[in-house]
């Protein structure tokens, strides 16, 4: 088969320019069947090499099938048909084309066996990810998303000087496990890093996500960040400065959702949270670790997107994005409600939900290889899940006070999409085993035991008496908090508005002087040989007749003498 | 939709008070009953502490009061009203 040959995600890509052609049942055909050709697609492709191609001297493998770019890429197929549904009546066909051209290259990353053909997908994301969150149309979602290229620019920059330092010094374009030994690969783990929303740079998520229409923060909530975490888990198994940086994400993001008032951006730092889990789960590196984080991003997809469409249908139908003008919408969206609800328990590692069958591993392996601050750290960021995202986002926007919205139920097609994702939520975390089964290591792990259970039951439900005790202190206000995206949003243009006032000025003072002396110089030399200079002025004709005649009277005198 | 008098309608029997208060009774029952199991389930012993009696249930508790806290203090210094960036 001449297609088998492709990138998967050429599929989505190319396809999705046809969508603004059609029409009615043709385009809602073609929207929902992209990525479910796409997922059949993905899995006609064996492991190992399937294209090969040499450019400037080097072996690209823009198709090379593996276990854990096959997991990503069944996830991000699945995610697309989800989002498709979810957006099918609502969203502008902009947003819908490029938010399959950034699917498609996030699944083009997943199968990118040279760093190469990595780059240019992750570049074509970057841009379409930043024409979704455009696409709203509204004036903040126009800067946020310049202010999301800036970030993804940057990071492209540094992906970029690191695979041309690697590929020069190594000979070999080949992407796969590096060491962290040469310039080339910290630039590159910096340029993967800062797609995973690690520190400094992790403002862009909730700086650019809530600004994204309803459906497109759905697509905008799965793709990036989990392109970065298969990249890093393919490169830097392993690499044990990401176990900081894991855990400090996984705090900020509960910290700063606990700070939050828009419902949205809650979910967006709860992102930072959950791909931090993941994060350290790739620095701890034994395999237990490695499929727990596989597992974790593939249930992460699910109940995230699950989130964000109940926060979305909440916005579509009030208009309404702050926890302090939302409350009590269980009345009028009992489904919304529900579903949202269903992701909040999966989300917090509820048992059967997937997060119970897919972040325990990685606590798990933190506790075999006796890392004891990792696991205390990682259990207590676990009960902060439930607090942050688990508990406060359906209670702020659903329960707590009537705010007096009686919204109507969310359209049909949301409330399918909505439905689907809940019943996966449910569906992994009671039969876990297809998903075990795509996982890169053999899984001796097993989650239901009564300790287990046990456990984590304890862990949630004091998280849950801890929340409704300190729900005083937890009151919403109107603010927002600053990041390290002050430095480019508030110093940055400060710092170039008072050089304008008072540096020109200054440097015009500083230069007066020399300037000054230059001006005399210049103004003598003018007085002299300019125009009107005395050594450029016109002879008058008289004066020059004199001169001759002197001239020839002198002639005439020396001859006769 | 929007503009129906919602002061007017009597209370959704989840939000009055007789029903909060079952609701406490029954979650309390069940923060009970978590703990329970302790006396006889064994936790696997990885570091010492996280078998002895009830650590998930006060280690939870203890954990989320104190994340609160912080980020309540953490509020004073940086939060800011949200039209802090000129919106």
């Amino acid at each position: 088969m001449a297609i088998s040959g492709l990138p998967p995600g050429l599929v989505l890509i190319v396809g999705a320019f046809l969508i603004p052609a059609l029409r009615g049942r043709a385009r809602d055909a073609l929207v929902l069947g992209l990525p479910l050709l796409t997922l059949a697609l993905v899995w006609t492709i064996p492991d190992g090499v399937q294209l090969q191609a040499d450019f400037l001297g080097y072996s690209l493998e823009p198709v090379r099938g593996s276990t854990v770019g096959r997991l990503f890429a069944t996830v991000f197929s699945i995610m697309s048909f989800a989002g498709a549904i979810y957006a099918l009546r609502q969203a502008r066909a902009l947003e819908l084309v490029a938010a399959f051209v950034y699917a498609g290259s996030a699944i083009g990353v997943t199968f990118a066996g040279d760093l190469i053909t990595l780059f240019v997908f992750w570049e074509i994301m970057a841009l379409g990810s930043t024409v979704v969150i455009w696409a709203a149309g509204t004036e903040s979602a126009y800067q946020a998303s310049m202010r999301y290229l800036l970030v993804h620019l940057l990071g492209g920059v540094l992906l970029m000087f690191g695979i041309a330092a690697h590929v020069g010094s190594t000979g070999s374009a080949a992407f796969g496990p590096m060491e962290l030994n040469s310039i080339g690969t910290w630039f590159i783990l910096a340029g993967f890093l800062i797609n995973a929303g690690a520190p400094p740079l992790s403002a862009w998520i909730a700086d650019a996500y809530p600004e994204a229409s309803p459906s497109g923060a759905v697509f905008l909530s799965a793709f990036t960040t989990k392109t970065a975490v298969y990249t890093l888990l393919v490169a830097f198994a392993g690499a044990s400065i990401l176990v900081p940086i894991g855990l400090y994400m996984a705090l900020y993001g509960i910290f700063y959702a606990l700070m939050e008032n828009d419902a949205r951006r809650i979910l967006a730092y709860s992102i930072v949270n959950q791909v931090g889990f993941m994060v350290t789960g790739i620095g701890i590196g034994t395999t237990l670790a490695l499929n727990g984080v596989a597992a974790h991003a593939f249930a992460h997809i699910i109940y995230k997107g699950l989130l964000f469409m109940a926060a979305g249908g909440v916005l579509f139908r009030t208009g309404k994005r702050l926890c302090t003008d939302l409350g009590g919408l269980f009345r009028t969206m009992p489904w919304t409600a529900l579903f949202g609800t269903v992701g909040a328990i999966a989300i917090s590692s509820f048992p059967f939900t997937s997060g119970f069958v897919s972040k325990s591993m990685i606590n798990q392996a933190a506790a075999y290889e006796n890392m004891v601050i990792v696991w205390f750290l990682l259990t207590a960021a676990s009960a902060g899940v439930f607090l942050h995202a688990g508990i406060k986002f359906p209670w702020f926007v659903f329960f707590q006070k009537d705010s007096g919205l009686r919204p109507p139920e969310s359209p049909r097609n949301m409330q399918a999409a909505m439905a689907f994702f809940a019943f996966l939520c449910i569906f992994l975390g009671v039969y876990p085993a297809p998903l075990y089964a795509m996982l890169p290591y053999p899984v001796e792990y097993v989650p239901y035991t009564v300790e287990h259970l046990v456990s984590q039951f304890q862990l949630l439900l004091f998280a849950g008496l801890a929340f409704f005790v300190m729900l005083p202190m937890m009151r919403r206000t109107t603010t927002l908090t600053l990041d390290w995206d002050w430095s480019y949003r508030r110093f940055g243009p400060r710092v170039a508005a008072t050089l304008t006032a008072y540096g020109a000025p200054a440097w015009n003072q500083l230069l007066s002087a020399p300037r000054n002396r230059f001006r005399a110089v210049v103004g003598g030399l003018f007085r002299t040989h300019g125009p009107h200079g005395p050594l450029a002025r016109s002879w008058p004709i008289g004066s020059m007749v004199f001169w001759v005649g002197v001239m020839l009277g002198a002639y005439l005198i020396l001859a006769l003498v | 939709m929007n503009q129906r008098d919602v002061r007017a309608e009597p209370d959704h029997w989840l939000v009055r008070p007789g029903t909060i208060r079952i609701l406490w009774i029954v979650f309390i029952a069940i923060l009970i009953l978590t703990v329970v199991p302790d006396f006889v389930v064994h936790q696997h012993e990885e570091f010492g502490i996280e078998a002895t009696f009830g650590f998930y249930a006060w280690y939870g508790f203890i954990t989320c009061v104190a994340m609160v806290v912080i980020a309540k203090l953490l509020g004073f210094l940086i939060k800011r009203k949200d039209t802090y960036y000129g919106d």
